[in-house]
């Protein structure tokens, strides 16, 4: 459904996009996954045809993004990283107006958006401005599917939304994969990447890895320990003078270290006998400790 | 067309949903009228003038009455000596006073001549000037209806083309009425197209299968409409609460007005395309425009005036073409013979706008 290839990007010294490839087959869940920065929004907007890219050729629905952009333009749902509707009309007028838009009417495609819009229907004579993170999120995304896209763009949806409603969310847009509709979401989130049916780790405006959530933890390299101790913050300071090991870094109440054979782990114990509670344990690999990999290669 | 209809209908709900936008539209125009047509006027009102009369004649006594039926003077004091005078002046009881010498009627009618003495408070030279202005009027006045009967005489007559009694506001109602539009079309709409820019509904609008060219038109569609009502509210204020006529056709001025908004919300269209945020927008179109504006439109300074560079950079601005049109047609009565130059340069200038903001308008961001 979506072909890239050679994508590049450039805004004057800084290089959003660097020569990047990937695809999208139809039905598929796409998760781009990355920090900010990382030139997910510069990538989403190529494909949307709301920016030209520097080089290369993408493909969205077998339409060209440069030469056929009004075909695209019809065919696909965009909801940008901002909240981007209109604060001072209600849920109802901006369903209303971005449904004639598209050539459509909230009746005609009413099935698609009312597992979401059945949410917010009580609220409908609210203005937009007045509603909550969560709510402005299912507005926005009702506002972009009302006129039933056949690959929908969703630009880091859940950035600034409460856990209930990432979560639901999530649950919304699995029932619309299921629906046969082909979805590139961003990210910041790393757990929100086992939600997706394939992922694209970015990076600098590079992809790191493509691959299925469950199959990129086999891509680490090495053995990855959690220390914990009683004193974190020496621990952290004992570890990073040891110089045989490979990383190590916080995550979260612990430390991740990787080292690069099993025995390790007992040498590791051994070093660091004088603190307290100590507790080593080798763990798998998360997709976070992933990209943390293959940002420090 | 459907499409067309709902953004347009969905800007008057921005419009009217917004006290900002509203008060920008509509209390802007009203107060700037009130406030040149009432408050900065050259004109003097209700001076307090004080008469000596040691005459006490029939002549003197129409006089009088005269000064007392003028809304220019508030006749404050009959005073008995040249005397008295002085201590009102210091104490800025009067701005000015009449004094008539003992016998000024036997002096007028046997000799044809008699003075009269005007007094006026010069630490103010402009409003003595315009005091002094009136009574003399006044006086001439009089003597006009007394002539039967007296020597042939030459009297020198000035008299205000368009505006004999120096009505202020006629001058200045063209002005204001170009000015508002200039400001209000420009700011309004260039800060209603940045602001889709700013919160991001751009990007939605141009990931849609509506032509981003239709963008503008939708824009410029009710900031029509509403500036032509607009300008219905200040012609009105003119013509009945501050004494504009309307001496030339009304329907005229109202195709003139229109073709001057158009050009105002082509300029504000223009300044869309070059501004990113609404706080350049409307600094541009306001503090931009109002400068050139109020300069060289010609109400307050007149151009001729002026150096000769500053009277070319002056042909540039659309305002003042529209001042000569509406002066032309609504105090001269003229009719479109006479004002089909302006017309042409306003046309030509909405014209050229248009074209600049359509090629500048992208289909793309950034």
């Amino acid at each position: 459904m979506i072909r890239v290839e050679q994508l590049s990007k450039t805004y004057g010294d800084v290089r959003a996009v660097r020569e990047v490839s990937f695809a999208v087959e139809r039905g598929e869940l796409f998760g781009l996954i990355g920090p900010d920065g990382a030139g997910k929004t510069s990538l989403i907007r190529i494909l949307t045809t709301l920016l030209r890219a520097d080089s290369g050729t993408a493909t969205v629905g077998g339409y060209d993004v440069v030469t056929d952009y009004r075909a695209i333009r019809n065919t696909v749902g965009y909801m940008p990283g901002r909240f981007s509707l209109y604060q001072d009309l209600s849920i109802e007028e901006n369903l209303h107006f971005f449904a004639t838009l598209f050539g459509t009417t909230v009746r005609e495609n009413y099935a698609v958006i009312r597992p979401i819009y059945e949410q917010i229907e009580p609220f409908k004579k609210r203005r937009a401005g007045q509603l909550s993170g969560g709510m402005k999120q299912k507005l926005a995304l009702c506002c972009a599917l009302v006129h039933q896209p056949t690959v929908l763009f969703l630009d880091e949806p859940t950035t600034g939304v409460d856990v209930v409603s990432r979560k639901e969310f999530w649950d919304m847009l699995g029932l619309l994969k299921s629906q046969g509709m082909t979805i590139l979401v961003s990210t910041p989130y790393m757990d929100e990447a086992s939600l997706c049916d394939r992922i694209a780790l970015i990076q600098e405006g590079k992809i790191l890895s493509v691959d299925t959530p469950a199959a990129i933890p086999g891509q680490y390299r090495g053995i990855l320990l959690a220390v914990r101790a009683d004193e974190i913050y020496a621990l952290l300071k004992d570890l990073r003078a040891l110089p045989w090991l490979k990383s190590c870094y916080a995550f979260g109440e612990s430390i991740h270290c990787t080292v690069g054979q099993p025995a390790d782990a007992a040498r590791l114990r051994e070093a660091l006998t004088g603190h307290s509670n100590l507790e080593v344990k080798e763990i798998p690999a998360s997709i976070e400790d992933c990209f943390i990999q293959l940002m420090n290669p | 067309m459907k499409q067309l209809l709902v953004f347009v209908r969905k800007e008057f709900y921005h419009v009217f949903r917004d006290r900002r936008t509203l008060l920008i539209l509509f209390g802007l125009p009203v107060t700037q009228i009130l406030l040149f047509g009432y408050a900065l006027t050259s004109e003097v009102k209700n001076a307090a003038i004080s008469v000596v009369d040691q005459s006490k004649d029939p002549a003197t006594q129409a006089i009088t009455e005269k000064v007392r039926a003028s809304t220019h003077f508030n006749l404050a004091y009959a005073d008995q000596t040249v005397h008295q005078l002085e201590t009102r002046f210091r104490r800025n009881e009067i701005k000015c006073a009449l004094v008539f010498p003992e016998g000024f009627a036997e002096a007028l009618t046997h000799t044809g001549k008699a003075r009269v003495q005007i007094l006026t408070d010069g630490s103010d030279p402009n409003t003595a000037t315009i005091l002094t202005n009136y009574l003399s009027a006044i006086l001439t006045d009089y003597i006009g209806q007394q002539q039967a009967g007296i020597p042939y005489r030459i009297d020198v007559q000035t008299r205000m083309l368009y505006n004999p009694e120096m009505n202020g506001s006629m001058n200045f109602i063209p002005g204001v009425m170009a000015l508002i539009f200039m400001i209000v079309c420009t700011t309004l709409t260039s800060v209603s197209i940045v602001r889709e820019k700013e919160t991001g509904t751009m990007e939605i609008l141009l990931v849609s299968p509506f032509r981003p060219v239709l963008v503008l038109i939708a824009k410029a569609i009710p900031y029509l409409a509403l500036s032509v009502i607009n300008f219905l509210l200040i012609l009105f204020l003119g013509v009945v609460v501050l004494d504009m006529p309307l001496r030339g056709n009304f329907f005229l001025l109202f195709g003139e007005s229109a073709l001057f908004i158009i050009t105002c919300l082509s300029l504000g269209l223009m300044i869309s395309t070059i501004a990113s945020t609404q706080q350049t927008a409307m600094l541009i179109s306001m503090m931009g425009m109002m400068l050139p504006t109020i300069l060289f439109t010609g109400f307050l300074f007149p151009l001729e005036n002026m150096p000769r560079p500053l009277q070319i950079i002056s042909n540039a601005i659309p305002s003042r073409w529209y001042y000569l049109i509406v002066k032309s047609v609504m105090l001269k009565g003229l009719g479109f013979g006479y004002v089909w130059k302006e017309t042409l340069i306003l046309a030509g200038m909405a014209t050229a706008l248009l074209l600049i903001s359509l090629k500048r308008f992208t289909v793309r961001l950034g």
